[in-house]
């Protein structure tokens, strides 16, 4: 039995890890890593493969904001459908239905605070089910899923042999 | 000029400088060596090890402890055995706790043997075995584990080494340095041996918890002959721990009161700091030690069907995190290939033999590295087995 959860971490942890070496590291043979893989992506377990990327040394401008969404849950649809009219924009990278005082939290990426402004007054806001929103802007990537973003000072030596 | 050396004690002047320690002088120095050498986890304590660690110098525990370690790390040490393995001691009189498993082989070689008392090793097996059974005055008497046996004890071999003079054997499964494992079905086989010899058994556990598709046995978990085991366990590899320097003995209250003897002379306690990161790690880590499991195990596999791919026969290891492929087909010594695949590739492995004479024509690999690391070794590798 091929271990699913030990292959998803794998590729949670290197989504470039090749066919080969993911066979190699599940004592599997390619095919069933292809097949596993491709049932996972039609299931939606996986949904894409990201690189992680620190916009902040590019010389892109680049600006990143977290929104907190208040809303009025829709009879029948409940939170669904309004998270859709705020999803379809393509500035919204991530978003997720929270317990707690606000109902959403938004990430939104865009080139200038104006341009981030300018969605949240013209776009959010002006959603009917929403009665207000909070807007953080990100000053620095610390940590993102899983990575650290940091110049790594490591002058730490670790032994080259050792029994 | 005076001469040093007619000052030294002929036991230690007669031990051999240890095979790795020439491997890491020439590994040493040169740049861009590939490591597949060390006998050490690559993770980093987890973090809220370190903070337990942290907040006990911050709350200024800094004094020494009791002899034995505190109480409440050998009362979770115990709580940890029964939960973990299945063995029940008594933290009041059945724990030491060590300066790593290092001074845990030493004190309990020192406070069991007499001079000339026979001492059952295996090869090959970890470095600091033989010196400590010599530096106690023992007699090594060395079983030959075999590749075709999985590198286990078989009952033969032992009832063959076992003579009127033998007092103590000591094993280490999951092994350092084959990664071969003995399962309970394994142990039934040799523990009436055991039982009928009365030799005690030093069993080096400090790899339990990376045991692979198999639960983890010791011999311990026999009623039969409990008592006459003293188990040796740590914080270094399961918990990535190394550099704090803890482990502990488990023991009959007679044997751990001998021990703590020349503990309380030589060593006093283990550092404070490090006890206290201890009872967090055994309090709350066991899901990091289950991480890291999972994360050796995928290398494991990786690594096995690499060097299996490059020609070079090597058995799926169960436990540790060590492989130790075959080399004998490059018509090489394990030295000569080890010396090669370094100077040519810049690859730095072990030579088998660096761990008893069983070892020759092997090479220990260690897979405590990512599978990127692992995956540029086995390329350079294969570059050297071309240039055989």
């Amino acid at each position: 039995m091929m271990d699913t959860a030990l292959l998803l971490k794998l590729i949670d942890n290197n989504a470039r890890m090749s066919i080969t070496d993911l066979a190699q590291a599940l004592n599997e043979c390619e095919n069933n890593i292809e097949n596993t893989l491709s049932q996972l992506e039609k299931d939606k377990i996986i949904n894409g493969y990201h690189t992680l990327i620190n916009w902040d040394k590019t010389n892109t401008d680049h600006v990143m904001a977290l929104i907190h969404v208040k809303v009025t849950p829709e009879r029948e649809y409940g939170y669904d459908r309004i998270a859709a009219s705020i999803y379809r924009y393509p500035e919204v990278d991530t978003m997720y239905l929270l317990s707690g005082d606000t109902e959403f939290i938004v990430v939104l990426h865009g080139k200038t605070m104006q341009e981030i402004a300018w969605f949240v007054g013209s776009k959010l806001a002006c959603i009917p089910a929403v009665t207000g929103t909070s807007t953080a802007f990100v000053l620095k990537q610390y940590k993102v899923n899983g990575a650290i973003f940091e110049d790594d000072k490591d002058d730490y030596e670790r032994l080259l042999v050792t029994p | 000029m005076i001469d040093f050396t007619k000052y030294l004690n002929e036991t230690v002047k007669a031990i051999p400088p240890s095979g790795i320690r020439r491997f890491f002088d020439l590994a040493s120095e040169m740049d861009d060596v590939i490591s597949l050498g060390v006998g050490e986890p690559d993770f980093k304590t987890p973090w809220h090890i370190r903070e337990a660690g942290i907040r006990s110098l911050e709350d200024g525990k800094t004094a020494y402890t009791a002899n034995q370690g505190l109480l409440s790390l050998r009362k979770e040490i115990c709580l940890y055995h029964k939960r973990r393995f299945q063995i029940q001691y008594d933290p009041q009189k059945e724990v030491l706790v060590t300066v790593g498993g290092s001074e845990a082989i030493d004190i309990a070689m020192r406070s069991l043997i007499n001079e000339g008392d026979e001492v059952i090793l295996m090869s090959p097996g970890y470095v600091a075995y033989e010196p400590s059974v010599r530096l106690a005055k023992g007699v090594p008497v060395i079983i030959e584990l075999k590749r075709e046996n999985e590198f286990k004890l078989t009952p033969e071999a032992l009832e063959e080494a076992i003579t009127d003079k033998t007092k103590l054997m000591l094993i280490n499964f999951p092994s350092n340095p084959t990664g071969g494992v003995m399962s309970m079905k394994d142990y039934r086989k040799i523990v009436p041996i055991i039982q009928k010899h009365q030799i005690l058994v030093i069993s080096d556990e400090i790899y339990a918890e990376l045991t692979y598709d198999q639960p983890f046995a010791s011999p311990a978990n026999f009623p039969e002959i409990k008592d006459q085991c003293i188990i040796i366990n740590g914080f270094s590899k399961a918990f990535a721990m190394t550099g704090w320097r803890l482990g502990y003995i488990l023991a009959h209250p007679t044997l751990i009161a001998a021990m703590n003897k020349i503990h309380q002379y030589a060593i006093m306690s283990a550092p404070t700091v490090s006890q206290y990161a201890a009872i967090e790690a055994l309090r709350h880590g066991e899901k990091d030690v289950e991480i890291m499991r999972e994360s050796y195990l995928a290398r494991r596999n990786f690594i096995v069907n690499g060097f299996n791919q490059l020609g070079l026969d090597t058995f799926m290891p169960q436990g540790a995190f060590y492989v130790f492929p075959c080399i004998r087909s490059t018509g090489l010594t394990s030295e000569q290939f080890c010396e090669k695949l370094l100077a040519q590739e810049k690859v730095a492995c072990v030579p088998g033999n660096a761990f008893g004479q069983a070892g020759e024509g092997f090479i220990r690999v260690s897979y405590a590295y990512s599978i990127e690391h692992i995956k540029e070794a086995l390329l350079r590798i294969q570059a050297f087995l071309h240039t055989c």
